[in-house]
């Protein structure tokens, strides 16, 4: 009940550091949307490309995400940025290009032969089948990246308020230190919800986008 | 053009580390880990690392595995949605928020680091087991039942084998996850080398933060290639050349 009675008093901050997380979080998945969908299909068609580019996605994705707070701040800190929101964007952004890029290849690779070479011999150019062949087919695959993307920053974007991007993670930080056993679970709480919510949403919309036929076909071969 | 491309990687790659290099000079890196005291201490911090991940990862592997075992039985096949319902459900729970709930149930020190490190690794284990287990193809299990195998040789010959390489997976990715979280278990009083890290962002130490994080990363990164040669040894020859 404390944590009630905590959230109630402080209800105006927790309502900012959530729409800051909220921020950090959107800005960062989106800039890696920029990225890493036109390079996933980008390496669709150059295949000894693809193998090279999963690869250094996935060395990110190795790296701790505190120890590349940490590796990134000396390097950063040349420009003046080593610490607040900018260092926890790039460090995001660089999270999300394995998910986002993986789950794009896989998806336009997957496409089947013969409805690419049906839209050939319709006389579609290479843009018009990615538009309108390959994409719409790839999407909910390329959504389901951006969910794993997006649930794996609101963890890591707690954890950046430890470099002073602010967001959910100051409730956790500052409950530590100070042992306000409230104030640490209230921020574990609101995280936890927090992503737990993105990712109903987000598959609901995954679902939502997915064409009919699609569905169709997928409930057929079960 | 690609070996071009290879050759022009490589020295791209020996650059790099000697820029490290250079750069660690400056920092005063190599300044403050000349000092034995200094390098002891990074030592130490390292080993306790180690001690958290292997301690909470040998017992997530042994529960995980036992987890995604008995709900591929039949007997308790019908539970396998629910269970991984729950299972997605807490992976999307962040891992400081596991730490920071498990501090407030257990107090501080490193058997809260342990049993959070562990209840975060034992989900993509287990998941993987399952999913593995449940992939293997039935007309394989039917063959197997004809020759007259028993359940558990049926197990242990024909479904393990076969889903190794997904449960191998799963082991990698809660290896890696596990490395990184352990470095955040220093806000519980666990030690680890978040220690240097953490101290190095409060003080603005350049050379402790790199100290810490440093070692963090090739950790993870060693781990992540231990993976790759484990899989090499236990996934049977005959899959891996069919995937290829």
């Amino acid at each position: 009940m404390d944590v009630w009675n905590f959230l109630v008093d402080n209800w105006d901050r927790s309502l900012y550091l959530t729409w800051e997380h909220i921020w950090i979080v959107g800005l960062s998945v989106l800039i890696a949307t920029c990225i890493g969908v036109p390079l996933g299909i980008i390496i669709t068609k150059h295949e000894n490309l693809a193998k090279r580019v999963i690869n250094a996605a996935n060395v990110f994705m190795t790296i701790p995400s505190i120890a590349l707070f940490g590796l990134m701040l000396p390097i950063l800190s040349t420009f003046g940025q080593g610490l607040g929101k900018v260092p926890a964007v790039i460090a995001l952004v660089l999270y999300s290009q394995l998910p986002i890029i993986r789950n794009t290849y896989v998806a336009i690779h997957n496409v089947s032969n013969p409805v690419v070479n049906a839209a050939r011999g319709m006389g579609m150019t290479n843009w018009q089948r990615l538009k309108e062949v390959e994409i719409p087919i790839a999407v909910p695959v390329i959504l389901a990246g951006l969910r794993t993307a997006a649930v794996m920053n609101i963890g890591i974007a707690a954890i950046a308020a430890y470099i002073g991007a602010g967001g959910l993670g100051v409730y956790i930080q500052q409950g530590i230190d100070r042992v306000y056993e409230s104030m640490i679970l209230s921020g574990a709480l609101l995280v936890s919800v927090f992503a737990i919510l993105v990712d109903a949403l987000m598959s609901l919309l995954e679902s939502a986008i997915t064409p009919k036929g699609i569905k169709i076909q997928r409930k057929m071969g079960k | 053009m690609i070996t071009v491309l290879g050759r022009a990687y490589r020295f791209a790659l020996v650059f790099l580390l000697i820029y490290l290099g250079i750069m660690a000079q400056q920092v005063g890196l190599v300044d403050y880990l000349s000092i034995p005291s200094n390098y002891a201490y990074m030592n130490a911090l390292l080993w306790e690392h180690v001690y958290l991940v292997a301690v909470s990862m040998s017992f997530a592997t042994a529960v995980g595995l036992i987890i995604g075992v008995v709900l591929t039985r039949r007997r308790f096949r019908k539970y396998t949605g629910v269970v991984m319902y729950v299972v997605g459900l807490g992976q999307t729970i962040p891992s400081l928020a596991v730490l920071a709930l498990m501090m407030s149930l257990l107090g501080i020190g490193s058997k809260t680091a342990i049993f959070a490190l562990f209840v975060y690794s034992v989900l993509p284990i287990a998941r993987n087991t399952l999913a593995g287990i449940s992939a293997v193809p039935p007309e394989m299990i039917e063959a197997a039942k004809g020759m007259g195998m028993p359940g558990w040789r049926i197990l242990l010959d024909v479904e393990i084998p076969n889903a190794m390489q997904v449960m191998l997976t799963g082991f990698r990715v809660a290896l890696v996850i596990n490395i990184g979280t352990a470095a955040l278990s220093y806000l519980v009083g666990a030690g680890g080398l978040g220690d240097m890290i953490f101290t190095g962002i409060s003080l603005m130490k350049t050379e402790v933060l790199l100290a810490g994080a440093i070692p963090t990363t090739l950790l993870a990164l060693f781990a992540d290639y231990l993976c790759e040669i484990l899989t090499l040894l236990l996934v049977s020859k005959g899959l891996r050349l069919e995937q290829q």
